[in-house]
């Protein structure tokens, strides 16, 4: 029987399987960040051990950094100052706030070619599965495995099932690769994927571009896959090629002959498959609490929206829905914003069309969608329009590097004149952990990857979708499909 | 943190919410500690359900009711008994340190997310997955009496509510189980059993 992509990659770097117990897997690539490693180094210094192999792990501050030059110290200052001082002390390369190397992990990593086909890659943050669509096994992890792999290279874990997702055919205009994540996260809820490695194939995802890829394996995590493989080819090898840590000359051939071994099998069985088209899919937004509930942005929400929080037996209050009765635990548990369910804290209801509806805030960036043909996408929106006087627009790279291209192709000026702000790269808006909070109550169309209960701060309410959506709200203020506006 | 775990007999505090995403068992802001201090994430366990943004305790919430506010300790509230996809979303490890930093030895749910399961582990709180129709009579047993106790014995992987008599089998693999049973972390295996790691590759660029 033929393997997977997966099996390829797992196989290759287990160092041994411990009888009844997890595999002993051989790690390639360690990314630290100021937010979970502080008390991992602090693990090693307890227990009197260094690092093992410190020029395999590379370090940035993304999360707390500042997206302007004039904003107050972070409340996470001291975690940067820690993280600067932990990668001196082991000998780690620390890409500094402020530097032309800074970034978010997830958008630097494969721009420096750090993040390479058929390595094992982790980080202690769960998007780490973005690394997988250049044909790597990528994977979020605890901070206390990221303590276990600066001690020992390694991470003890067990073997997860294989899922392959195929979307054949050709993407229709104005559909781009986040809509693809989100229209397959709502077919398959948001634990649809737990337990299993996901492979992403099909003619649809072949034609995507590096970046579109990158968005695609970003959201697997969103459906309970911590990893989310695309196998490599042409494209992520001219993606790759150039790049300052890729493999140069001689070297970079070996390689690529190596890379093009990593693909499934034509015989190789996964534990799931499942295939979708790319015609079905249009643009889309979310409209509950979890990335999983969401719509095409011209449908209805559902009558009866899946993954509420419904249980028989811990109840506190009653209530009516649709002329029955039902008893339902989560309003006294979510309903502190004023609701009785994820419908309630986003202010929408059953069967409501989201079409027309005013927007506060936009927000272009993360790790999702911060990089330059996110920039482009949304550019090419904006160009020749003006924001809406009733939005507020958080323009954030997801690095340096992309910034200066933004600069480069002139992509500030058409920002500018259309009367939006280029900020500086970070994490931002997209869990709120700097000064770009969304205040309680508001709402937010943003091209980040979770519309969780105060995820953009405190109360803040927040719709996902694509640059191309984002940008149509932009100039709008309301929700727009793009395609009313592209084509 | 690395608390030997054998037998739990314990009341439990039932959060009946499905998807519980581990930004709504400790939010962003509460992530910018350096340390692992329990007391801290332990105030922030479930905090803006717990609390208004004022600071007042949100009554309805089950954490706030008076059958299951009393802080855990021996025999009371060591257990919480959750809703299915416990734990989904980001791999911040600080939710497990909240859940330990409370004072909670045993989540028992339908279905964790992955990375959260890990994290329990690692910070030797036991994830028990049991069946929908076992986790369902456990929300029906504490909501008819919130004393309903439930015992967790790890040595034979049983886990049983004590008021209907009805017992489970949960899974675990022996090799975590070892590690819980006596106080053991990963770090401490890999390094005595490190096995043979192929050589560290050259570094390419940057420089």
């Amino acid at each position: 029987m033929g393997k997977t992509l997966f099996d390829k990659i797992w196989d290759a770097h287990v160092v041994q399987n411990i009888p009844d117990g997890p595999t002993q897997l051989y790690i390639d690539r360690l990314y630290c960040h100021e937010v979970t490693s502080p008390q991992a180094f602090d693990t090693l210094r307890d227990k009197g051990i260094g690092v093992l192999r410190p020029q395999q792990i590379f370090a940035m501050p993304d999360h707390n950094t500042p997206s302007t030059s004039d904003a107050p110290l972070p409340v996470g200052a001291k975690q940067m100052e820690a993280l600067k001082k932990n990668c001196a002390e082991f000998g780690i390369k620390h890409f500094d706030m402020g530097t032309k190397d800074n970034g978010i992990i997830h958008v630097v990593g494969p721009e420096k070619g750090l993040s390479l086909p058929g390595m094992t890659i982790v980080c202690g943050d769960s998007h780490t599965s973005t690394h997988g669509a250049v044909g790597a096994l990528a994977m979020g992890i605890g901070t206390s495995e990221v303590a276990q792999v600066l001690a020992s290279q390694c991470i003890l874990q067990q073997k997860p099932k294989t899922m392959r997702i195929n979307v054949e055919g050709q993407l229709p205009k104005g559909t781009t690769p986040k809509d693809v994540a989100l229209y397959i996260m709502a077919q398959l809820t948001t634990s649809g994927a737990t337990g299993y490695a996901v492979e992403y194939a099909g003619s649809a995802i072949r034609s995507m571009s590096m970046e579109g890829r990158l968005t695609l394996s970003n959201l697997s995590i969103e459906m309970g896959s911590r990893a989310g493989l695309i196998a490599p080819d042409e494209i992520t090898f001219a993606y790759l090629k150039g790049r300052e840590y890729a493999p140069k000359g001689e070297a970079w051939d070996k390689a690529v002959e190596g890379w093009k071994q990593l693909y499934s099998d034509a015989d190789a069985v996964f534990d799931k498959e499942i295939t979708f088209q790319a015609e079905d899919i249009a643009p889309r937004i979310t409209y509950g609490t979890n990335p999983g509930e969401g719509i095409a942005i011209d449908e209805r929400i559902p009558d009866s929206p899946p993954a509420l929080p419904i249980r028989e037996g811990v109840i506190t209050s009653t209530t009516e829905e649709n002329g029955s009765t039902r008893k339902d635990s989560a309003p006294s548990l979510i309903g502190r914003a004023g609701g009785e369910s994820a419908l309630s804290y986003m202010g929408f209801s059953s069967g409501q069309r989201l079409l027309g509806i005013p927007v506060d805030y936009v927000f272009l960036g993360a790790c999702t969608n911060g990089r330059i043909e996110d920039f482009r996408a949304f550019a090419s929106v904006v160009k020749g329009r003006k924001k809406a006087a009733n939005v507020v627009a958080w323009l954030v790279p997801g690095s340096w590097a992309v910034r200066q291209q933004i600069i480069d192709e002139g992509i500030d000026k058409i920002l500018e004149d259309a009367g939006f702000e280029l900020r500086l790269p970070s994490c931002s808006a997209c869990l709120a952990m700097n000064a770009d909070k969304v205040p309680a109550g508001k709402l937010c169309i943003s091209t980040s990857n979770r519309n969780f209960v105060g995820r953009q701060g405190p109360g803040a309410r927040t719709i996902l979708a694509s640059p191309l959506t984002v940008a149509a709200a932009a100039v709008t203020g309301v929700i727009t499909d793009p395609r009313t506006i592209v084509m | 943190m690395k608390q030997k775990l054998d037998q739990i007999t314990s009341t439990c505090i039932p959060i009946a919410i499905d998807n519980c995403n581990t930004d709504l068992i400790i939010p962003a802001r509460y992530l910018s500690s350096t340390t692992r201090d329990p007391k801290f994430f332990g105030d922030a366990f479930m905090h803006d359900l717990r609390y208004t943004t004022d600071g007042q305790p949100i009554k309805d919430f089950v954490m706030n009711q008076t059958e299951y506010k009393e802080a855990p300790h021996e025999g009371v509230h060591e257990i919480i008994v959750a809703g299915e996809n416990w734990g989904s979303g980001s791999s911040r490890e600080h939710a497990a340190w909240a859940i330990a930093g409370y004072g909670v030895r045993v989540v028992i749910s339908s279905s964790f997310a992955d990375i959260h399961r890990n994290n329990l582990l690692n910070c030797f709180v036991l994830p028990v997955v049991v069946s929908p129709a076992f986790q369902q009579e456990l929300f029906a047993s504490i909501s008819a009496d919130p004393q309903t106790q439930v015992r967790v014995d790890l040595p034979t992987q049983t886990v049983t509510n004590l008021a209907t008599g009805k017992a489970e089998h949960f899974d675990i693999n022996n090799y975590k189980k070892y590690c819980l049973m006596n106080g053991l972390d990963d770090i401490d295996f890999l390094l005595k059993n490190i096995g043979t790691l192929p050589p560290a590759p050259p570094l390419q660029g940057g420089e």
